[in-house]
């Protein structure tokens, strides 16, 4: 069981910092939710937390270690990043690309293991897209392609996902289903699950706790009540907002009411 | 296609254009007497010495470079992530041509020809992975550096036509334009001790080009260091690139279609699609050999005439008959 901490954090691109003084901690087994406006600096924490993008200042821990200090190819095997759904250059086949998630488990000449076949195959039967095993990537629709990336993620059998903007470019359908799944797998498999959302609503409906961002700072973060409320969602997005429960699960339901500008 | 079917395929084109470049050549010889040669290898005669002085070293030569130049194709457009790149991307060509045109009116021929060309394309790979570090190593900074260097060493050629003689242009371009024929220059053995090992570690590292192909940051979430490798990757393509323009001239076409024929066939992965792309480049290669040695007999024509005829038509079919996404 691995959480993450962040310490202090400051980064950004070349003298422009993006990011400043953030902290956060994200519990073990828990789906972690962070929310903000377009670019408030979620992107950017998310290359710092997979080590894409070296912090200024402070320092990201997963399980305890240094992520700056952690080998890649052993980082590649604790911490799985989805980047956002993006398209692929060279016409793979799906199950060719799942695979690829199990390299760093093998070395550069050693063949797949029935092992690592077997858990290529099972992935992709609970993500439901073993139907399309031989298709190539760029015939698949957006709901399955975002299902690929994450097997691609899973069969690397991290502690910690790390997904940036799963819902975005999906169907309701889809978010719904994928957010679920998500839920589950930390659930049952005590994967620790990190993303980032602009659907208040869906944050608010199956995160276990939030971090508000704005402007490269944290705003608030907390249990989804504590996150989001009717002053928070006006001084961060300029949107005035009412925020009551769902009479269902008794999560908060933000409802808007007008643009302030 | 099923893998063991493409390789299936290619071993039986291979060699049926062997069983052609064999029997077939620049000088007409009685299919009995080439058979006899064949199976008398330490016998003589004027048949023995056209199959195994002249036929044989061509088609391995030919086999060689085709491999070595469609190799090299997939690895340009795997590390640049672009489909229009090719060996020559990085300006090896015209590095090669310089060395080249600088011998032959230096009055150079021979091995002192081949390794100033090989000078040339080496400096030129230098210059382009060193100007790209420098910067940011991004895909489009190597692309246009090499783009750039192509440029200015071919103003520096034409600069260089346009003072000398006559009949040293004339031999410059004729060494450009390509040929697999009489270069004794450098030995067979000489050539297969430097190129083979450079083409198996090409072939050993199909997995980081699978994730490289997929962008630096989704190599580096699956453990890789990009930047290392894309230099590894390119400075090894390059240098294979440079050995096949210093003892072939500049062949065109091969190193830009293999790639792009064999994808439908052998799909994108490159641990199917190097090997099987370096088998068709070769076969591609030979083809394309013996058909300019006989096709105006006795006359032998440049084989990058027929290679960029060939592969031209091939390309047009390709990019209408292919639906867009199926392309890349």
């Amino acid at each position: 069981m691995t959480g993450l901490t962040a310490l202090d954090l400051k980064a950004g691109y070349q003298d422009h910092a993006v990011v400043s003084g953030v902290s956060f901690e994200v519990a073990p087994r828990t789906v972690f939710g962070l929310i903000g406006p377009n670019g408030s600096g979620k992107t950017t924490l998310f290359k710092c937390m997979c080590g894409i993008l070296r912090p200024w200042e402070g320092t990201i821990r997963l399980g305890g270690e240094d992520v700056s200090r952690i080998p890649r190819r052993r980082l590649a095997r604790i911490a799985a990043f989805i980047p956002q759904i993006h398209s692929v250059t060279f016409p793979y086949t799906v199950e060719e690309y799942v695979l690829m998630g199990r390299y760093p488990h093998r070395g550069r000449m050693s063949a797949f293991t029935r092992e690592d076949r077997s858990i290529v195959d099972e992935t992709m039967e609970m993500l439901q897209i073993a139907h399309v095993r031989r298709q190539r990537l760029q015939r698949l629709s957006g709901g399955e392609m975002q299902r690929v990336f994450l097997a691609c993620g899973l069969v690397q059998k991290p502690e910690i996902l790390l997904m940036d903007e799963p819902t975005s470019h999906l169907d309701i359908g889809h978010q719904v289903r994928l957010l679920t799944m998500l839920r589950r797998l930390s659930q049952e498999t005590g994967l620790t699950v990190l993303i980032t959302l602009h659907d208040l609503n869906l944050a608010g409906l199956y995160c276990t706790s939030l971090a508000l961002l704005d402007n490269g700072l944290i705003h608030a973060q907390g249990s989804p009540e504590e996150v989001l409320t009717r002053d928070n969602i006006e001084q961060v997005y300029k949107v005035r907002s009412q925020v009551a429960r769902d009479p269902f699960f008794n999560r908060p339901h933000v409802y808007f009411l007008d643009s302030r500008e | 296609m099923n893998r063991c079917t493409t390789f299936f395929i290619l071993l039986v084109l291979l060699a049926a254009t062997l069983a052609l470049g064999i029997f077939l050549g620049g000088s007409r010889l009685p299919a009995t007497d080439v058979i006899d040669a064949l199976i008398h290898p330490g016998g003589d005669g004027m048949a023995h010495t056209v199959i195994w002085q002249l036929r044989m070293p061509r088609i391995l030569r030919a086999l060689l470079v085709g491999s070595s130049l469609a190799g090299c194709g997939v690895v340009f457009q795997a590390v640049l992530r672009n489909p229009l790149a090719e060996p020559y991307t990085l300006g090896v060509s015209a590095g090669g041509a310089l060395g080249a045109t600088i011998a032959i009116i230096a009055g150079l021929s021979g091995l002192p020809l081949v390794l100033l060309c090989f000078a040339g394309c080496s400096l030129s790979i230098g210059a382009v992975l060193g100007m790209s570090t420098f910067r940011d190593f991004s895909t489009s900074t190597i692309i246009l550096s090499g783009v750039v260097l192509s440029f200015l060493l071919s103003s520096v050629i034409m600069f260089i036509f346009s003072v000398a003689s006559s009949r040293d242009v004339h031999a410059s371009v004729l060494w450009v334009m390509g040929s697999l024929g009489g270069t004794d220059a450098l030995s067979l053995p000489a050539l297969l001790a430097a190129m083979l090992p450079l083409l198996f570690g090409l072939l050993a590292l199909t997995r980081d080009m699978n994730l490289i192909s997929l962008g630096d940051e989704k190599a580096h979430l699956l453990g890789l260091s990009p930047g290392v490798l894309k230099i590894l990757l390119l400075g090894l393509a390059s240098v294979v690139t440079g050995l096949c323009v210093a003892v072939a001239g500049i062949i065109g076409f091969v190193g830009l279609i293999v790639p792009h024929a064999m994808r439908p066939m052998a799909g994108a992965d490159h641990q199917v699609l190097l090997p099987s792309a370096m088998l068709a480049g070769g076969i591609f290669l030979l083809a394309c050999d013996t058909l300019a040695q006989v096709v105006l007999r006795p006359y032998e024509l440049p084989v990058g005439v027929i290679t960029g005829i060939a592969g031209g038509i091939f390309f047009l079919v390709y990019l209408f008959k292919a639906s867009p996404p199926e392309v890349f």
